[in-house]
């Protein structure tokens, strides 16, 4: 069958088996190895990519049930070669060991960012929940979001003045 | 590399495209909603079906919705819009409390409430809280549709009153003056299957409970409500001996079995435990002392 979405503002067209998971469509078919492909089972959460902004498990979602969606992949968060602010938070906040959950934890925090510009510690943990970090990194990654959120407000709170 | 068998994908585009779809390709043919239940058993191969019918796109079965008498949910309301509803958290707190322990966040973003439903796990919270409120679901086929309660929707594990060429398409709960409700779950690990959870809500008239229903997850293979249970709530004054009384109904009317998650003894303690806890709560809400 033939499927037909935007990916990372790009719009695709391919032709795919209706049993294609989304998680390998992105990878094997559009080579777009950034999406992580973990557990298999929906409960690690490092192939989570943005179904219309929304953070979804890929590995849990037909390529089909994308038709006609917007998908954001970690590819798509560098605009212009200039780093999202939750990417840049990850590096200067030492967010990945094993870089592994990265993906899918970079994408759940752009989304919490997008609803919540200014998350605690707490929302920044409940919203990341549904994602496993092996190394146990988590202090960092909820350190780095943080570091994200502090730069979008002052950027924005500078565009205001 | 875990991919289900081959099948062939429809997408429907109305409830009425989705059971004529469904009326056509008969019984080897499953709607797909969220997919997180669904399509892990599809790698698995304990669920194998010709034919998966994507009813994503039907926008008409996402809301909650209020009148004189009832709350009116349609079936592919997400877990996210169930645990957000301001709505849902005044008329039927326990809502809140199952959603903040179902899987986790990004699950929640796509998981339906009817689709909960009709995957009728025997583990499921949402089963266990319709059960509480007493919901109705509302079934449609080509020929109308029928509203089953739900002890009559949940056949057995796994299997529930839908037949091949239907679709539940509605839950409607009814709105009782006075009325409280709560949901407590014990579970190995933060968004995993219960290991137990019961819900409880109660309607009061003045000082005693006019009535008030039990659900329970994940100790045998119906979630139904328990009839005993009624009975004992109906007309009695809140006390600490009712909801031990009512505990031990409960731990009496239920099935566990030994498995990963605990012994069957461990189960019916909590059985007994978690539903003096909920009803506690759902009394103490009814009654203005707890939000």
């Amino acid at each position: 069958m033939q499927v037909n979405m935007t990916v990372n503002g790009q719009e695709v067209s391919e032709e795919i088996e209706p049993r294609h998971l989304l998680v390998h469509f992105i990878r094997d078919q559009l080579g777009l190895t950034g999406t992580h492909w973990g557990c298999d089972t929906s409960n690690c959460g490092t192939c989570v990519v943005l179904i219309d902004g929304e953070p979804v498990k890929s590995c849990s979602t037909l390529a089909a049930m994308a038709g006609g969606h917007q998908i954001t992949t970690v590819e798509g968060l560098e605009v212009d070669g200039e780093l999202d602010p939750v990417q840049e938070g990850f590096m200067n906040c030492h967010g990945l060991q094993c870089g592994f959950c990265t993906p899918g934890m970079m994408l759940t925090a752009r989304a919490l960012l997008n609803k919540n510009p200014d998350p605690s510690e707490a929302v920044i943990r409940e919203a990341i929940s549904g994602q496993i970090c092996r190394c146990t990194g988590y202090s960092t990654i909820v350190r780095s979001i943080h570091w994200a959120a502090n730069k979008e407000t002052k950027v924005s709170l500078g565009s205001a003045s | 590399m875990q991919v289900p068998a081959p099948f062939e994908y429809e997408r429907a585009t109305s409830v009425e495209h989705a059971i004529a779809l469904r009326e056509r390709l008969g019984e080897e043919a499953r709607f797909v909603a969220g997919g997180h239940s669904l399509l892990p058993m599809m790698k698995l191969r304990l669920a194998n079906p010709e034919y998966l019918i994507d009813i994503n796109d039907l926008s008409e079965l996402f809301y909650i919705s209020e009148d004189a008498n009832e709350v009116r949910i349609g079936a592919m309301t997400r877990h996210r819009d169930l645990l957000d509803s301001e709505l849902l958290a005044q008329h039927f707190p326990i809502f809140r409390d199952a959603e903040k322990v179902i899987a986790d966040p990004v699950v929640r973003n796509r998981g339906t409430l009817g689709g909960s439903l009709c995957q009728a796990d025997p583990s499921e919270d949402l089963s266990a809280v319709c059960a509480a409120l007493d919901a109705a679901c509302v079934i449609k086929s080509t020929s109308g549709e029928r509203v089953v309660s739900m002890a009559d929707f949940h056949v057995g594990p796994y299997e529930t009153a839908v037949g091949d060429a239907e679709m539940l398409t509605e839950i409607r709960i009814p709105l009782r003056p006075n009325s409280g409700s709560a949901y407590e779950k014990v579970e190995r690990r933060a968004g995993d299957w219960a290991i137990v959870s019961s819900g409880a809500a109660v309607w009061m008239d003045g000082d005693v409970i006019a009535n008030g229903r039990v659900g329970l997850a994940a100790v045998g293979p119906n979630t139904t409500s328990i009839e005993t249970v009624s009975a004992a709530l109906s007309g009695a004054a809140p006390s600490e001996e009712l909801y031990q009384t009512v505990g031990d109904i409960a731990a009496a009317n239920c099935s566990p079995q030994t498995d990963q998650r605990g012994t069957a003894a461990y189960k019916r303690h909590l059985a007994m435990e978690l539903t003096r806890r909920s009803l506690r709560r759902a009394v103490a809400r009814a009654t203005g002392q707890e939000a």
